[in-house]
């Protein structure tokens, strides 16, 4: 490379910066103040970019028609996060911390259906900004001026952000609720308000990072989720509420990206690396690099302990015999019934029972909450369908094997994870599991790329829809006894301790991340073993298995039936997959179906669905008594 | 001014406050007396909106306040500085001061940064200091400070003597003695009878949750029998 390339790769590099900071700040501030990690985030950017697409054209594509654009589609995005915390999240900020989650994941749902209504599936080109087409050359490369209007455009929004935070009334309200909201509502300051102004700021800096984007990237039905992954390791790269932080991440990760497009492939030592795909990887390989030297972010600083009103988490009932014989003996029964695609439905929902069983054994009882379980689900069908297709392995052995696979990333990844806690544990998860995927996703020759792996068939004597029922069934309740047999060992109660006071078990002398970590190596063998029997009772399987979306869907089944009850998961995930199935069938809408539908019960039940019953259940009994 | 009516208070399970009954009248400091664990802070917190209230009834200027927000409740002119001080630890004094402010309301001595720095001169030397890196004494005039910011009617002080050296709980009783005769009504909560002589006129007594004792000051003084039982350690 030539030092004039490598300026204009760092230029490259500092544009794509821009709006990474601005949609990163825009969290920063809101987790601050609010706690909520807002996985709609992604999503107010993406209307930020359509929004900005439609409007220019309105306006006409001329300097003011694109900047009127630009800055309208900011402000109504402000207005949309304004109207989801003032309808949503304001009803539910007593509920515990995972459940406002829930509720953001159901945000994300609907928007990208609104998305898919208003402006169609097909990716829409915006158009170069009027007036700044015109490439500047420098060192004789050529790029667009607009690029050196973006670079300039993020130092300006950290000046104005720093003097909004350090000189207006406003500002001071901001950074001391990050401190102590409750204390600044006992001086007389109305919370609702100042969380809903802190929404509108946010929200606004999410949709200008999107409408900047415009000339830059088309406006596409992925980019929430894309983006929600690269605003949250920023975010945590820079450290959690740290705004300068947010700046100097967010320009750390886009230079690197701009400079693994700008090498290319290269031969070292006769070896060709091909960096050019290491840009998704990228940002996340230097996430994992900073949290393991600085487990705060840049200059992010340890949290603050927390003043939670939420209750604690009542203890665990262990599940008795005849409460598994009325759920067993029915679905023992259920090919009688003779219909085949109910067979197939429960098939899915075995699968996925295990893998919310799995994911829930993590972040309940253990507080460790995983936003990339997928990866273990996804590396278990993997590692299933590359024994059986390129080992040329019995299948029943793929499927013994697959877990052990999933069980040794899981020890790999739970190594670093279990140095953090909280929400930089999460992230880290997320972090790793979008690397699993980009690693399927890419590696054409032996993951077969986006096209995955086809031709996963179970053996002879599980072809049927039946005896693969059983398969699952069988493997699944198996799994699912062994978790809850862990929970009540004293292996479980040390977990379910360092969750509830990590600090007195350490004094104690335990030393709690082992066994943090072996909980890890558990779940995500178990979460392979689900992965591998999904695999082949699709007969292939997709890159979509490791998808962030996946690992979302697994969290909303934890969450829908209740993280602090055994059964919930598991009714969570028979209600979400067969929800998904009867609304898909219905309608191309089924997105926005399923994100109403979970914003329902969340503003009805609080606990979760199986925690909702059971208090429901206590409070006519006390009304009887 | 303020009349707490068979307050009950839980926190979860825990039955806390049981048929708490207290008043403070106009102008008056009125000291709460009981041993760590007692229930006094849990009172000033279920009073100031901080913790729901299980049953019973507040009166504020003959308002129910028991169901309003903690917001709600300080602008009504009731403010409270919690016993853990809650400094706003990267926020100046200046800022710290400014998180309190609100407008000045009738019947309330009004209070401004001048008049605050000259009932505690400590602070007016220390105005773009980060609350985080001051010491506790400074912390808890801060904190009282903070509150006067919002022009309060009466006063919910949380054992502003704790842990504090001799001298700076002498400055502390005198900023109290001169709230008091700039027409505030203070409800204070104490372990230190030493100090709760100094300041309050009448005083009531908790344990266990429960109310063990109302009277004045002179009357709990003649009586060691009821300090025995109730505030020694």
């Amino acid at each position: 490379m030539t030092w004039s390339s490598i300026l204009i790769q760092l230029l490259n590099g500092l544009a794509g910066a821009a709006s990474l900071f601005l949609v990163s700040a825009g969290l920063s501030l809101i987790f601050g103040v609010t706690r909520i990690v807002n996985f709609a985030h992604g999503s107010l950017y993406m209307l930020g970019l359509y929004g900005a697409y439609t409007l220019i054209e309105t306006f006409g594509r001329t300097p003011l028609g694109f900047w009127s654009g630009v800055a309208l589609a900011a402000l109504l995005v402000g207005l949309a996060g304004a109207l989801i915390e003032v309808a949503i999240l304001r009803r539910i900020y007593r509920a515990p911390e995972l459940f406002q989650l829930l509720a953001t994941f159901a945000v994300v749902l609907v928007i990208k259906d609104i998305a898919l209504f208003a402006w169609g599936p097909e990716d829409l080109v915006g158009p170069r900004a009027p007036g700044l087409r015109t490439p500047v050359e420098i060192f004789d490369k050529r790029i667009p001026l607009y690029d050196l209007v973006l670079i300039g455009i993020g130092p300006l929004v950290l000046g104005i952000l720093w003097l909004l935070l350090t000189r207006t009334r406003w500002g001071t309200l901001v950074r001391a609720a990050t401190q102590d909201r409750e204390m600044v509502a006992a001086l007389g300051v109305d919370q609702a308000r100042l969380f809903t102004s802190v929404f509108f700021a946010g929200s606004v800096l999410a949709g200008l990072g999107g409408a900047l984007q415009i000339p830059r990237e088309p406006a596409n039905l992925e980019l929430d989720l894309s983006v929600i992954a690269d605003a949250f390791v920023v975010t945590v790269v820079g450290g959690l509420g740290s705004i300068p932080g947010a700046f100097l991440a967010a320009i750390m990760i886009g230079v690197a990206k701009a400079f693994c497009i700008g090498i290319g492939t290269v031969q070292w030592f006769g070896v060709e690396i091909a960096f050019s795909k290491l840009t998704l990887v990228v940002e996340f390989l230097i996430m994992g690099l900073v949290l393991i030297i600085r487990p705060y972010g840049l200059l992010g600083r340890p949290p603050a302990q927390q003043r939670h009103s939420g209750e604690p988490a009542p203890p665990l009932v262990p599940p008795g015999w005849k409460v598994a014989a009325v759920w067993l003996v029915p679905l023992l029964l259920l090919p009688a019934a003779g219909d085949r695609y109910l067979v197939v439905l429960a098939t899915d929902i075995a699968c996925f029972a295990l893998f919310a069983a799995s994911l829930h054994l993590i972040m309940g009882p253990a507080g460790m909450v995983s936003f990339g379980h997928a990866a273990y689900f996804g590396i278990g069908a993997y590692a299933a369908g590359l024994l059986f297709k390129r080992a040329g392995l019995p299948m029943e052995a793929a499927l013994a094997l697959a877990p052990l696979a999933a069980g040794f990333a899981a020890l790999i990844y739970g190594w670093f994870c279990v140095r953090l806690s909280g929400v930089y544990l999460a992230m880290l998860t997320l972090a790793f599991a979008q690397i699993s995927w980009s690693i399927a996703f890419q590696w054409d020759s032996f993951t077969g790329g986006s096209n995955g792996i086809v031709g996963v068939w179970p053996a002879a004597w599980l072809a049927s829809k039946t005896a693969y029922f059983y398969l699952a069934l069988a493997v699944a309740a198996g799994g699912i006894a062994l978790l809850w047999r862990v929970l009540f060992s004293p292996f479980g109660a040390t977990l379910r301790a360092g969750r509830d006071s990590p600090l007195r078990l350490e004094a104690i002398g335990v030393e709690l991340r082992r066994y943090q970590w072996a909980a890890f190596v558990l779940v995500g063998a178990l979460a392979g073993a689900a992965g591998a029997l999904f695999a082949f009772s699709k007969g292939s399987l997709s890159p979509s298995v490791i998808s962030i979306a996946l690992s979302t869907d697994a969290l909303i089944m934890v969450l829908l039936g209740g993280v602090d009850t055994l059964t919930g998961p598991l009714a969570g995930a028979a209600l979400f997959t067969w929800l998904r199935d009867e609304v898909a069938r219905r309608t191309e809408f089924w997105r926005a179906v399923m994100g109403l539908v979970i914003l329902a019960i969340v503003l009805i039940f609080p606990q979760g669905l199986v925690g909702g019953v059971k208090a429901l259940v206590a409070r006519w009994r006390r009304a009887r008594a | 001014m303020l009349a707490v009516r068979g307050l009950h208070a839980h926190y979860g399970q825990a039955h806390i406050l049981a048929d708490v009954e207290l008043e403070v009248g106009e102008g008056e400091v009125v000291a709460l007396l009981g041993r760590n664990g007692a229930g006094k802070s849990t009172t000033l917190k279920t009073v100031s909106g901080l913790l729901p209230a299980s049953a019973g009834e507040v009166h504020f200027l003959d308002r129910r306040i028991e169901r309003l927000p903690p917001h709600r409740i300080a602008r009504l002119g009731l403010g409270y500085v919690p016993e853990d001080r809650r400094i706003f630890t990267d926020l100046t004094v200046m800022e710290n001061l400014e998180v309190g402010r609100q407008p000045g309301r009738a019947g309330a001595p009004s209070w401004d940064e001048a008049k605050l720095f000259a009932l505690f001169p400590n602070l007016a030397a220390m105005r773009d200091r980060p609350g985080g890196r001051m010491s506790g004494g400074e912390q808890q005039m801060l904190t009282i400070a903070r509150t006067l910011m919002g022009n309060p009617r009466c006063l919910l002080l949380d054992e502003p003597s704790e842990g504090l050296a001799p001298l700076i709980v002498e400055q502390m009783a005198a900023a109290i003695s001169t709230l008091k005769r700039e027409g505030l009504s203070v409800l204070l909560c104490e372990q230190n009878l030493h100090f709760a002589r100094s300041v309050a006129d009448r005083a009531y007594i908790i344990e266990s949750g429960r109310m063990r004792f109302s009277g004045t000051m002179a009357a709990l003084a003649a009586d060691p029998a009821l300090r025995e039982q109730y505030l020694s350690v």
